[in-house]
């Protein structure tokens, strides 16, 4: 037992500076997370604030219809077009195709890792994922335009060199490592008990990672992926090399098509007349481009949320 | 089926001739290179609690995790003896033996609570899913059953599809041992069952327990000696990873020969 003192406190009890010290830091502390938190939200907000506010005179001069209700996109032509959807439908076919590259893939990776592989093949693969996801994109452009176009070309008599196959095969592998490597820290975080209950019920590895180690990991793998698609989603270098500049609305993966980032990066680095009309098109095509990671975003959000409301 | 109902036989003579369930030989365990089991012989009666009791730290988990190969989930163990399960005489710690082939004959309940994360009914059906049930009809007796016997099916009838983890801890436990009870396995072994639940759901579990010896053979490690005494057939005490003392629960219990044991009785008497 502790030493009683005189008033019959304990001997430890902690003075009145002490205490007085004490909340004073865990105020201090709380005012500073509240200011970090409330900095990120006010960079993002002022990032909308701009990208609306540079957009509004384009949008007034040449109204919002002809960008929304149109799919031809020649801000440079003599008669300029601006529909967005040429873009968006780059961006969408690409990012598409690297996530059903990526999710399966990624999956399966981060399982093996976690139920199958010896723990020494575990602990290695870790830091060579996270050189993977290292690699500057401008590599996988090239790798994408060099090595995969031709290979695919190969397979597939005719296909354009540059076409969206290959760049969102790329992206894909580009994004697979980051979504592993972020899936398998999910999964390991399960409670170690959950999976003993498993193997203790006679699940095998297989039913073990797919029924009870997918489903209590869930909401870590989901915004995994999450990051891992916004990555995609906002990629430049790989999308321009190899899917080329060339806006066209196609869903077509084996056709050419510039993405929303293929035309900002076309646009800052040029060719365009600094405060021409074209210049200002680029807000635009920015804040068409939040908008897609914003919905991505909040439709990810709602189904983790719908799905473990009732969890832990 | 209750209590009651079942021919109370005297103990200690009828326990001398029930089949073994289990027979663990000479059984020596490695963490690493640290050994924590010491030569270990215990043999389990068909239908009959064992209660393994011991100080903290003594090995009682470890010694349960043997015997359904749960230590193959963690590299770098070492087994050394003999756990054969009857009928068939099972060599379970053979490298060749399938140790899912143990585990489906095995049912466990651990120390703290584990369900799944998914509703109350799927947990209790999950066992029988994964041996290839697939009759709804069959799934839903079996789940009843379970729950019943579990003592948790009046609290949780109306909400078999809610998450499991909105249950209590107590709850929880009892779905955990309803998941156990499911596939109705030969041989359950219990890690201090009941040490997260309060004396009324104590008093529960070992009721259920009792009643569930005329069915299923139970290894139970507990470290209330009360536990041990009220429902146990046959007690054996641990020490420092050693098998010190072994025998009907009233002997043990009541006339321990073996210094330690009788040391360790005291301390818990106190
Ligand atoms: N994974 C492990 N690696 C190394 N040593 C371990 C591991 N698990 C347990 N031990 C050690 O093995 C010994 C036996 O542990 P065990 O968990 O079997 O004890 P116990 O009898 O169940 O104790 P308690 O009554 O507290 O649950 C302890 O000294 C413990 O520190
Ligand atoms: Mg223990």
């Amino acid at each position: 037992m502790p030493s009683v003192g005189a008033e019959g406190l304990s001997s430890f009890a902690p003075s009145a500076g002490f205490l007085r010290r004490r909340r004073l830091l865990a105020g201090l502390f709380a005012a500073l997370l509240w200011a970090a938190a409330a900095l990120s939200v006010l960079i993002t907000l002022a990032i909308v604030a701009v990208l609306i506010g540079e957009s509004l005179p384009f949008l007034e001069e040449v109204g919002l219809s002809a960008v929304l209700l149109d799919t031809v996109w020649t801000p440079l032509f003599a008669e300029p077009r601006y529909g967005i959807w040429a873009l968006v439908a780059g961006t969408l076919t690409t990012t598409l195709i690297a996530l059903a590259l990526a999710l399966p893939a990624g999956l399966a990776l981060a399982l093996y890792l976690c139920e199958y592989a010896p723990p020494r093949l575990r602990e290695a693969a870790k830091p060579v994922l996270e050189l993977l996801a290292a690699v500057p994109t401008v590599v996988y452009g090239y790798f994408a335009l060099l090595v995969v176009t031709p290979l695919l070309q190969g397979l597939i008599p005719g296909l354009p060199p540059f076409n969206m196959l290959a760049a969102g095969l790329v992206l894909g592998v580009m994004i697979l490592p980051y979504a592993v490597s972020l899936s398998e820290d999910a999964l390991r975080a399960v409670p170690r008990e959950l999976r003993e209950a498993a193997y203790a019920l006679g699940f095998t590895r297989l039913q073990t990672g797919l029924g009870v180690m997918l489903p209590a990991a869930r909401s870590g793998i989901v915004s995994a992926f999450l990051l891992a698609l916004a990555r995609a989603m906002g990629e430049t270098m790989v999308v321009t090399l190899a899917a080329g500049q060339n806006p066209r609305f196609t869903f077509n993966p084996l056709e050419g098509a510039a993405t929303m980032t293929a035309y900002i990066v076309q646009v800052s680095f040029g060719d365009v007349p600094y405060g021409s009309r074209a210049y200002r098109s680029l807000f635009v095509v920015a804040l068409g481009l939040f908008l897609c990671t914003f919905a991505v975003n909040l439709l990810a959000t709602l189904l983790s949320r719908k799905r473990s409301h009732r969890g832990a | 089926m209750t209590v009651a109902a079942l021919p109370i036989p005297s103990r200690t003579a009828e326990a001398e001739e029930r089949p073994l369930k289990l027979r663990i030989a000479n059984l020596s365990f490695w963490y690493g290179r640290r050994q924590v089991l010491f030569d270990v012989t215990l043999p389990v009666r068909e239908r009959r609690i064992t209660a393994l009791i011991g100080p903290s730290g003594c090995g009682k988990s470890t010694l349960l995790r043997c015997i359904n190969r749960l230590h193959d989930l963690e590299p770098g163990h070492r087994y050394q003896g003999r756990i054969l399960l009857e009928p068939g005489g099972l060599d379970v710690l053979a490298p060749h033996t399938d140790p899912l082939l143990v585990r489906l004959r095995i049912g466990m309940v651990f120390q703290k609570p584990n369900p799944f994360p998914t509703s109350i009914y799927e947990n209790v059906a999950a066992g029988l899913r994964i041996r290839g049930v697939r009759k709804r009809a069959l799934l839903d007796e079996q789940v009843e059953k379970s729950l019943r016997r579990a003592g948790l099916w009046a609290e949780v009838k109306d909400r078999l599809h809610d998450h499991a983890f909105n249950l209590s801890g107590g709850q929880q436990q009892r779905l955990c041992i309803a998941r156990a009870l499911a596939p109705e396995p030969e041989l359950l072994l219990l890690d201090e069952p009941t040490s997260a639940l309060d004396p009324a759901a104590t008093a529960h579990i070992e009721a259920l327990l009792s009643e569930l010896k005329s069915r299923y053979t139970i290894l139970l490690v507990t470290h209330l000696m009360q536990q041990a005494a009220r429902i146990a057939h046959d007690v054996a005490f641990l020490h420092l990873g050693r098998l010190v003392e072994f025998g009907p629960a009233a002997e043990v219990l009541v006339r321990p020969r073996d210094p330690r044991t009788r040391r360790y009785l005291a301390g818990h008497a106190a």
